[in-house]
């Protein structure tokens, strides 16, 4: 997961003219923070842009705020090591997900007005859940920031060749200045911005890259004539979930990539759905998502084909999976190598911007959505109640402050324990993982109780955390390898586990205890929710292309074809 | 807000200008205009070396095309302030 601080094979020849490019950028990036600020009247305008920004905006904001340095180092390195099956973890892993929020859960989550995702558990199960979910996200943006923010610093270290901590206090210093001036609104700007500058940079690197391959024939027949066995097809994944049957391998990443795992991850996770949330009508928060799917599943064409073209164009990475590779370069650096072999001065700047932007604005999403957490969820709840509504525009700015802070040293742990910091957000990302089992038996059954609420949540997590303890190396050392599952098929089986217990706790559970009065669940369950509050009064007259549904339908059809195509 | 009573006009010039279209298109029409420089000056050596010069040429042409495309569209359905947001929200999800 990780770079080496000192590695100057990756140093890449950048002049001036590619300086310039990245110099620009920065401004525009510093600018829109600025500019942002003077639209910040209320906290609401802080932490959820006002609720004002349109669908387009807040659908690319959605996945650009993903779109950072795990996701585009991670996912090429995935293409580059198994090929076409992490495909899945967009059109499995992503799409069917995305669309399930913006057509069936984000009524709930807009028209309650609830202000975050924890809010919502709080309003529907009370402050037993709400407590545990608000400060496992908190801490878990906390170390993904450093995360984020340590790649970066690699990055421009390893590629420009800064000194690691300048490079760290530079980013971060960035990032300070625009989430803390503007707020949501220039977070999500950024994101925008951000997105169409990393397709700028990666769809021409893949271009050449096919032409330097002999097009799409040249680069089946090296593939195919390379080491890896299976690389250009993605079904049945086997290279992925490392099962040895195919079948258990299909049922394993439908069940558990695409179901439980993405499920938990995209519904529930407040960075992206903070994003939906800043839309300005009920349609738009439910088109952000299904926007987004569209941009989503193609995204993967200039991430993942640039990796699999590293794979037999960079002798580094065919080095590597021939089982040569002499530790100085690793799978993650494999869009860098292609960057560094292909791109002449100009496209190389416009590449480094395009990097270091998706880099700072993962970060920023992780901040953004921290200080959103922190003052409305834990501060407002539990330390200050009842305080101007300037005071907690003020608390958000100070708590970016401090995470941003706080993230510096997460970076620098990370730079010290990089195999810590995986654990740890494979740790996290068990907190996700029974979220949506709890939220869709929430939404759906009005008798669930509030003791079912945090009692399904808590036992759904342990119940990951053993089936991680007992697999082969999920959680490294802590891993006594009592059943026999690795890598990603162990994190499948542990969601699994984590959505069924959760589901059976909770129904037993609230079977015993007494459920809530109706009254107080109008707008959260969907029995007790008026139609009217939970649809746009004006969607029969929408255009097709701004109906949620429509639109969903279309972009699942797509997803299928994708999936047909690229088996 | 509390200005944008006073100066109504001002301040729409201002959404205008922070527009987040108006702000994609002028960094992509300043990338692209480097970028087709680049290209069209670019060494005969470059030009052997990869195709990387051709490679800034079309980079450069198809920024400026995207760029021209947001700040046209910024144009024809400018953002109103408080009401029409409906407008702008036209899904352009190209």
């Amino acid at each position: 997961m990780i770079l080496e601080a000192t590695n100057d094979a990756l140093r890449l020849d950048a002049n001036f003219v590619d300086y310039t490019l990245v110099a620009i950028y920065f401004v525009f990036v510093i600018g829109i923070g600025l500019a942002a600020r003077r639209q910040v009247s209320t906290s609401l305008d802080f932490f959820l842009s006002g609720r004002s920004l349109p669908a387009w905006v807040t659908g690319l904001a959605f996945i650009s705020a993903n779109l950072g340095a795990v996701e585009i180092m991670g996912m090429s390195a995935n293409g580059a090591q198994i090929g076409m099956a992490t495909m899945h973890y967009y059109w499995i892993g992503a799409i069917p997900a995305m669309l399930f929020l913006g057509v069936v859960m984000m009524p709930f989550y807009y028209g309650s007005k609830v202000r975050s995702v924890p809010e919502f558990m709080r309003r529907r199960f009370g402050t037993g859940a709400h407590l545990v979910n608000a400060l496992s996200f908190a801490l878990a943006q906390l170390l993904i920031a450093g995360v984020n923010l340590y790649l970066l610093a690699t990055i421009v270290n390893v590629l420009l060749g800064w000194p690691l901590w300048i490079s760290l206090i530079a980013a971060a210093a960035v990032v300070l200045t625009y989430t803390a001036l503007g707020g949501l609104s220039a977070a999500i700007y950024n994101e925008v911005l951000q997105f169409f500058v990393i397709v700028a940079a990666l769809l021409p690197l893949t271009i050449v890259g096919l032409h330097r391959v002999g097009g799409i024939d040249g680069l089946v027949d090296k593939v195919n004539n390379g080491p890896v066995d299976g690389m250009l097809s993605s079904w049945p994944g086997q290279n992925l979930t490392g099962f040895e049957s195919p079948t258990a391998s299909v049922i394993g990443i439908v069940l558990g990539l695409g179901f439980v795992l993405s499920f938990g991850y995209w519904t529930t996770n407040f960075v992206e759905v903070q994003r939906a949330m800043a839309s300005n009508s009920m349609s738009a928060a439910r088109r952000a998502p299904i926007i987004g799917s569209f941009p989503k599943m193609f995204i993967p064409f200039i991430i993942i084909i640039p990796g699999i073209i590293a794979s037999v164009l960079a002798p580094e990475i065919l080095a590597l999976n021939e089982g040569k590779g002499d530790g100085s370069v690793q799978y993650n650096d494999a869009l860098l190598i292609l960057i560094r072999d292909l791109l002449p001065n100009g496209m190389l700047g416009v590449a480094i911007a395009g990097l270091m932007a998706a880099f700072m604005a993962g970060m920023a999403a992780n901040i953004s959505a921290f200080n959103t957490v922190f003052s409305y969820d834990l501060w407002q709840q539990y330390v200050k109640k009842d305080r101007p509504d300037g005071y907690y525009t003020r608390v958000g700015r100070i708590a970016t402050i401090a995470a941003t802070v706080v993230a510096i040293f997460t970076a620098l742990l990370a730079s010290g324990y990089s195999n810590l910091m995986d654990y740890l957000q494979t740790l996290f990302g068990f907190f996700n993982a029974p979220l949506f089992a709890t939220f869709i038996l929430g939404m759906f059954w009005k008798r669930m109780t509030a003791t079912a609420g945090w009692a399904g949540l808590s036992s759904g997590t342990i119940a990951a955390i053993a089936v991680a303890v007992l697999s082969q190396d999920a959680l490294g050392p802590l891993s006594i390898g009592a059943i026999d599952l690795s890598g990603q098929g162990a994190s499948f089986v542990a969601a699994g586990a984590a959505f069924v217990v959760d589901i059976v706790v909770s129904v037993i559970v609230t079977l015993f205890t007494r459920p809530r009065v109706e009254s107080e669940l109008k707008g959260l369950v969907y029995s007790l929710t008026p139609k009217a509050d939970r649809t746009d009064p004006n969607e029969s007259s929408l255009p097709w292309y701004q109906r949620p549904v429509l639109l969903a339908g279309i972009s699942l059809t797509m997803v299928v074809i994708l999936n047909i195509t690229f088996h | 807000m509390a200005d944008t009573d006073k100066h109504a006009a001002q301040s729409k010039r201002a959404v205008r200008a922070f527009d987040i279209r108006t702000i994609i298109g002028t960094l992509l029409g300043i990338y692209g205009v480097i970028l087709l420089l680049m290209g069209i000056f670019a060494s005969d050596s470059d030009l052997e070396g990869s195709d990387g010069s051709s490679i800034n040429l079309l980079t450069g042409i198809t920024l400026l095309v995207v760029s021209a495309f947001f700040l046209t569209w910024v144009r024809l359905r400018p953002l109103l302030v408080a009401e029409g947001e409906e407008d702008a929200s036209d899904a352009h999800i190209e």
